[in-house]
């Protein structure tokens, strides 16, 4: 007994994190299941099928392409858009400040859905053509903030003294930029890179609203919810949580080394 | 305009006493760099709004187009025929709220001061299922709901079941497709965004202020109440703002776990929109919505900011 309560905060953390990796691994065992019916989620017997063949399903690798370059376009629109932002609000003073951190804070603060609909409402009233376009425009729109933040986070804890330093050794402006700047802000640029890209290819809510006829990889996952979920959703699903910890495994693997070699 | 000049704090950081006077050139850097994502945003996230604002006080039909005929009864009628719906959003996400901030702080306090050289590997842990589609792990909670699965088998046989379904919250031996799965799968998908801000505030803690506390002979459940939770407050009050916000407007989770009898406002606005074409209808309903959530919010910001807390 008192050894539970001397843990407790512990045992408490763990049972959350059990809560959250529950669905992951609930994914990753139904990645070997074999359905009797067209829906996957009672456990019949195992196989590799789904494994063997991810591409198997009807338009789900098409769907998956798509949601990845639009993720792509989306996080390098963001990221140019973003990073000005982000240096324009860190390193200099101007009037219009408040107005623009509120601006770019309004977007996070909103609830999805009605962000998803207005965007409708105005590419409704203009008469664009729902598609590719129209959900790329609105990613890059609610990607932005989160790259803003990310970035600016980083470029204000940086020392001015170094760039100062380099135009003390007849570094030009973009010489600066490009081999001082850059460089030092470059994890909080990746960080917010990484963040867009997830956002973006995750979204459900508001490409579900100006997609039109388009099948992002989320909106086919939503459609096969009431057709059927086809097994190599799972598999597809349990790829993304493995490289996703590859990648940040590898991440910290690199800052670890680049900390070593700094302080030997 | 004012001149734009360099920080004050970095010119003084850079041993630079007399800021030198910016040219033209130099002074209109900072609206170059803003412009294009200022107007992206202004395009497409401020116009959209005042398009629905014009929307929401229209009438018409589809098939005869929508005049602005400053027809405000679209609030009250829309109001008075998806209140329930609009409380049912409330509760649910405010119970998903407080549910994230009690299973979030335990392990966000387990990361931040106990788990050592365990740290990195528990935030990839508390990261990476968001990689995995939010809607393939929406979708697991079916499995994991589902009748006679191995939770609601265990949750029948504690006879939790019985406490909740007359409660209200489940029907008898059922999970799926009642409140409770509803709640279940609006925590389980906000609770990221509860735990990273409460663990970046209570990083910053100073641990000596622990050691303190204990010199002074307090209790670990009193040096909890009285120094670190409320050093914590800025991680609980962003952490149950991206909750709750999120939570209160999500269609995905009722549509997905629930029933008819657990639509919240989000299903009524998507399906008007999308499905039943009333335009009107649904933009009222969204405006609505924004306007409940940020008065609540503004509400809560200043009640959280300014109380003594401690």
């Amino acid at each position: 007994m008192r050894w539970i309560r001397q843990h407790l905060v512990v045992i408490a953390g763990l049972l959350t994190l059990a809560y959250m990796i529950l669905p992951n691994v609930v994914v990753m065992v139904f990645s070997f299941n074999k359905p009797n019916g067209r829906f996957n989620y009672a456990w019949q017997q195992f196989s590799l099928d789904a494994w063997k063949d991810p591409c198997g399903v009807a338009d789900m690798c098409g769907s998956l392409s798509l949601s990845l370059q639009l993720a792509a376009w989306a996080t390098v629109g963001a990221v140019v858009l973003g990073t000005m932002i982000a240096f324009a609000l860190v390193r200099y003073r101007f009037r219009a400040r408040g107005a623009i951190n509120s601006l770019i804070f309004l977007p996070m603060a909103m609830p999805e859905v009605v962000m998803a609909a207005s965007l409708l409402t105005l590419f409704l009233n203009m008469g664009a053509e729902l598609g590719f376009w129209t959900v790329l425009i609105a990613h890059i729109m609610f990607c932005l903030s989160f790259v803003v933040t990310a970035v600016k986070a980083r470029v204000m804890s940086m020392d001015p003294r170094l760039e100062e330093a380099a135009r003390d050794l007849y570094a030009g402006p973009v010489q600066t930029f490009l081999r001082v700047t850059l460089p030092i802000a470059a994890p909080g640029i990746a960080a917010g890179a990484l963040l867009a890209f997830a956002l973006s290819f995750d979204d459900f809510i508001i490409t579900n609203f100006n997609a039109g006829s388009t099948v992002t990889f989320p909106m086919f996952v939503w459609g096969s919810a009431q057709r059927g979920t086809p097994v190599q959703i799972n598999v597809i699903g349990t790829a993304m949580f493995v490289i996703a910890v590859l990648v940040v495994v590898a991440g910290q693997m690199v800052t670890n080394r680049r900390k070593k070699s700094a302080t030997a | 305009m004012s001149t734009p000049t360099l920080v004050k704090e970095e010119a003084a950081a850079a041993g630079d006493p007399v800021p030198r006077k910016p040219s033209t050139r130099k002074r209109l850097v900072p609206y170059w760099l803003l412009l294009p994502g200022i107007i992206w945003l202004l395009v497409f996230f401020a116009l959209p709004m005042v398009y629905q604002a014009s929307t929401s006080v229209q009438t018409g039909s589809l098939e005869q187009g929508f005049q602005v005929t400053w027809h405000f009864q679209t609030y009250w009628d829309a109001f008075q025929e998806y209140w329930p719906q609009f409380i049912r959003s409330l509760l649910y996400a405010g119970t998903a709220t407080l549910l994230c901030l009690l299973l979030g702080y335990p392990l966000a306090y387990l990361i931040a001061f106990k788990a050592g050289r365990w740290r990195n590997l528990l935030l990839v842990l508390v990261i990476a299922p968001f990689f995995t589609s939010f809607l393939i792990r929406t979708l697991a909670w079916k499995t994991i709901l589902a009748d006679d699965s191995l939770v609601v088998n265990a949750l029948n046989a504690l006879h939790v079941l019985d406490v909740t379904s007359w409660l209200g919250w489940t029907e008898g031996s059922r999970v799926l497709a009642t409140p409770m799965a509803v709640v279940c799968g609006l925590t389980y998908n906000f609770l990221p965004f509860m735990i990273l801000p409460l663990y970046t505030s209570l990083e910053r803690i100073d641990g000596r202020l622990h050691e303190a506390a204990q010199d002074l002979y307090a209790s670990p459940a009193t040096t909890f109440r009285k120094v670190t939770f409320p050093l914590s407050m800025p991680g609980v009050v962003s952490g149950t703002l991206l909750t709750f916000i999120p939570a209160s407007g999500d269609y995905v989770n009722a549509e997905l776990l629930g029933s008819t009898d657990t639509k919240m406002v989000g299903n009524v606005i998507q399906s008007q929109f999308l499905r039943v074409l009333d335009y009107p209808t649904a933009a009222a309903l969204s405006f609505i919505l924004m306007a409940i959530v940020l008065l609540m919010v503004t509400v809560y910001i200043r009640k959280a900011g300014t109380e003594d807390l401690v």
